[in-house]
C-alpha cells in the first residue's frame, strides 16, 4: 500500500526538466534529489515530503535515457509516479531501480493537486481519499512482477547469474555470447500486457 | 509466417529463434554502449551485481563525449571512473579524448555496428544505428550494467509503424526535415513503445548521413527503435568499415504493421521545430521573424561531414551576423580532420564561427555554448525541451545544417535561398 499527497504535472514531462543536464556530473542520489523537477517547478524540492506521489499526464519521462531522472524522483522522497502513459526508457529505468510507476488514464485525468491517494498494488486500484473515487491501473506483466519482487533488476540479475553460474563454466559464470537463455515467465507474458516497454 | 525486420532481428538474437510483436524475449546483445554520463552509474550497479568480469571485453563501447574535454572536477571524476573500469576490465573499445567523438557518429563510422546487429546503449539516441538495418535501442544505466554482466537484455518486441515517403525533395530539404515533419505528424508520443520502419521511394536515394539523422530522432516520437532496410547505399557505407560477416534482414511483404503512414514530401520546406517540443515544427518560411543569439551546428543528429559540407556551402565567403555566435562541432576526430583537409574549417573560421573539438557540449546544455536567460538558439540538435541548452527561460529551435548556417548569417531564422546560395 502506498499512500500520499499528490503533486500534479502535465503531459510530456521530459527528463531534462526532471533533472537538468547541468547536474548530471554526478550520480549521487542525494545530490540529484536537490534538483528534482527544478526546471518545471523550482520550489518542488522544498514542498515535497517523503511519501508524496507524483501524478503526470501522457508520455511522462520522455527524452533522455538518464536514469538520474527516476533516481532523483525516488531520492526526493516520492513514493510512486502515476501517469497516463510513460516514455519507455523512463518506465524501464523506474522498474529497474525500484521506483513504483503506475499507468492509469483515469487516475491521471481525475486526480487533482493536493488530493490524497492510496495505491493498492495487490488489488490494482488507486483510491482517491479526497474524492472517494477509485481508479484501476494496468497490471504489470508477470515477468516484470518478478523484477519488482526481487527489488529491482540488480538483485534479479544477481540471482539469475547465481543460477546460471552453477550451470556454465564461462568466464565469470556468465552466459557466453550466442547462448541466450529462455526467460522465466516469458510464456505467460506472451502477447501480454502493454505495460512492458 | 511473415515478420517485420525488427521482429526478425530480435528473433535471431533470442534463444527461441523467433519473436513476434508483444512477446518478451531475452536477447543476447552484440554491443553494449555507455557514455560519461550513464556509464559511471552503470559501473556502480555492475559492482553491486558482483559478476566480477564483463561478459565480453570486445562487445562493450565506452565513449566519453558529453562533458569532454572535462568541463569541471565532477565530470572529470566521472570520466576517471569510466577510464579505470575500462583499464581494469581490458575493454577494447574505450575511446579517449583526442581519439574519440560523439558516440552515435563514432561507432558506425568505425564499423562497430553492422546490419542485423542488436545494440543497446545507455543513451536514448542509440536508436541511430537503425539506419544500418540493425536493432538498436536506448536503455538506462541499470540495464547497461546487467547487459555488461550477462550479455543479455530483456525486451518486449515492439509493434511496428511503417512510414512510406514519396515525392522528390526540394532543395535544402533532407533527413532532418523528413523526421521533424514526421514527428509533427504523429506527435512526440506518436510512436511510443513502437518500432518506426522508414521506407518509400524518397528514401531510396537518401544518403546514409540523412538516414542516420532520421533514425536518430525516432526516440523523439517515443519509439523504441527506428529502422531502415539495408540497400546499396548502406552496403557502400559499410565497405571498408565492417569486415566481419553480417546478415541483412528485410521485412516480409505481408508483415504485420500496427499502422502505415504515407507522407508526400515533395512539397515540404525545410522545417524548424519551435520550443519546447520537437513536434512543433513549421516550414522555415513561417519562422523568419525569429531573431537568434546563437547557432549550433553539430551533435549526433547533424554533426557529420556531409552536414558540415552543407553548412560550409552556405557560409562560404559570408560572415556571421554581428549579434550571433556560431558554434560548429565536428562529431568525431576523423570528421574534424577531414573537414580541415577539405577546407571547411577555414570557411567556418573565416565566417567568424567558433570551431570546437568533438563533444556533445551545448546539445544537452553541458558546456561549450550554454544559453543565458531569454537567449535563443537555432541548433541542428534533436531536442528543444525547456532548459535543454541552458537557462530554463532560453529557447532552442531545431533545424537542418543549411538553415542553421543561413540563420547565423541573417541573425534571424532563414534559409540559404534568401542569401542567394545555389543548392548542389
Ligand atoms: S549529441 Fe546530444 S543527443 Fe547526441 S548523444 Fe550527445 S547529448 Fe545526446
Amino acid at each position: 500500500m502506498i499512500k500520499g499527497r499528490v503533486w500534479k504535472f502535465g503531459d510530456d514531462i521530459d527528463t531534462d526538466v526532471i533533472i537538468p543536464a547541468r547536474y548530471l556530473n554526478t550520480s549521487d542520489p542525494a545530490e540529484l534529489a536537490k534538483h528534482c523537477m527544478e526546471d518545471k517547478d523550482p520550489d518542488f524540492v522544498k514542498k515535497v515530503s517523503p511519501g508524496d506521489i507524483i501524478v503526470g499526464g501522457a508520455n511522462f519521462g520522455c527524452g533522455s535515457s538518464r536514469e538520474h531522472a527516476p533516481v532523483a524522483i525516488k531520492a526526493s522522497g516520492v513514493a510512486c509516479v502515476i501517469a497516463r502513459s510513460f516514455a519507455r526508457i523512463f518506465f524501464r529505468n523506474a522498474i529497474n531501480i525500484g521506483l513504483p510507476v503506475f499507468e492509469s488514464e483515469e487516475a491521471s485525468e481525475k486526480i487533482r493537486e493536493g488530493d490524497t491517494v492510496e495505491v493498492d498494488q495487490a488489488a490494482g486500484t488507486i483510491k482517491n481519499l479526497t474524492t472517494g473515487e477509485i481508479y484501476s491501473f494496468h497490471a504489470f506483466p508477470r515477468f516484470m512482477e518478478e523484477i519488482i519482487k526481487a527489488g529491482g533488476l540488480i538483485p534479479y540479475t544477481r540471482r539469475r547469474l547465481e543460477q546460471l553460474g552453477a550451470a556454465t563454466e564461462a568466464p565469470g559464470g556468465i552466459v557466453p555470447p550466442g547462448h541466450g537463455t529462455a526467460m522465466p515467465a516469458a510464456a505467460d507474458a506472451k502477447g501480454g500486457d502493454r505495460l512492458a516497454k | 509466417m511473415p515478420f517485420t525486420i525488427t521482429e526478425k532481428i530480435l528473433g535471431a538474437h533470442s534463444p527461441v529463434g523467433e519473436a513476434r510483436a508483444g512477446d518478451f524475449v531475452n536477447c543476447r546483445v552484440d554491443l553494449v554502449l555507455g557514455n560519461d554520463v550513464t556509464a559511471p552509474a552503470a559501473i556502480k550497479e555492475f559492482d553491486r551485481i558482483g559478476a566480477g568480469r564483463v561478459f565480453d571485453k570486445d562487445r562493450i563501447a565506452l565513449v566519453p563525449d558529453h562533458f569532454v574535454p572535462n568541463k569541471d572536477i565532477k565530470s572529470a571524476e566521472q570520466c576517471r571512473l569510466m577510464r579505470r573500469f575500462a583499464r581494469e576490465q581490458g575493454i577494447t573499445h574505450y575511446f579517449e579524448v583526442g581519439r574519440s567523438g560523439i558516440e552515435h557518429v563514432l561507432l558506425p563510422d568505425l564499423g562497430m555496428v553492422a546490419p542485423g546487429d542488436l545494440v543497446i546503449g545507455a543513451d536514448s539516441h542509440t536508436c541511430t544505428y537503425g539506419a544500418l538495418g540493425a536493432f538498436s535501442t536506448g536503455v538506462g544505466s541499470t540495464d547497461m550494467a546487467c547487459a555488461m554482466a550477462t550479455g543479455e537484455i530483456w525486451l518486449k518486441v515492439p509493434e511496428t509503424i511503417r512510414f512510406i515517403y514519396f515525392g522528390k525533395l526540394r532543395p535544402w530539404v533532407g533527413g532532418k526535415d523528413l523526421i521533424l515533419r514526421t514527428i509533427a505528424h504523429i506527435g512526440v508520443d506518436g510512436a511510443l513503445y513502437r518500432a518506426m520502419e522508414f521506407t518509400g521511394e524518397t528514401l531510396k536515394h537518401l544518403p546514409m548521413s540523412d538516414r542516420f539523422t532520421m533514425a536518430n530522432m525516432a526516440i523523439e516520437a517515443g519509439a523504441k527503435n527506428g529502422i531502415f532496410e539495408p540497400d546499396d547505399i548502406t552496403l557502400d557505407y559499410l565497405r571498408g568499415r565492417v569486415s566481419r560477416e553480417f546478415k541483412v534482414y528485410h521485412s516480409d511483404p505481408d508483415a504485420h504493421y500496427i499502422d502505415t503512414i504515407e507522407l508526400d514530401v515533395s512539397d515540404i520546406e525545410p522545417q524548424v521545430a519551435f520550443p519546447h517540443l520537437p513536434e512543433n515544427s513549421k516550414p522555415v518560411s513561417e519562422a523568419r521573424d525569429v531573431e537568434i543569439d546563437q547557432a549550433v551546428i553539430g551533435s549526433c543528429t547533424n554533426g557529420r561531414l556531409e552536414d558540415l559540407r552543407i553548412a560550409a556551402r552556405v557560409l562560404k565567403g559570408k560572415t556571421v551576423h554581428p549579434n550571433v555566435r556560431l558554434i560548429v562541432i565536428p562529431a568525431t576526430q576523423e570528421i574534424y580532420r577531414r573537414a580541415m583537409d577539405e577546407g571547411l574549417l577555414s570557411i567556418f573560421i573565416d565566417a567568424g564561427a567558433a570551431v570546437s573539438t568533438p563533444t556533445c557540449g551545448p546539445c544537452l546544455g553541458g558546456h561549450m555554448g550554454i544559453l543565458a536567460e531569454g537567449e535563443r538558439a537555432i541548433a541542428t540538435t534533436n531536442r528543444n525541451f525547456v532548459g535543454r541548452m541552458g537557462h530554463p527561460k532560453s529557447e532552442v529551435y531545431l533545424a537542418n545544417p543549411a538553415i542553421a548556417a543561413a540563420s547565423a548569417i541573417l541573425g534571424r531564422i532563414g534559409s540559404p535561398e534568401e542569401l542567394g546560395v545555389e543548392p548542389q
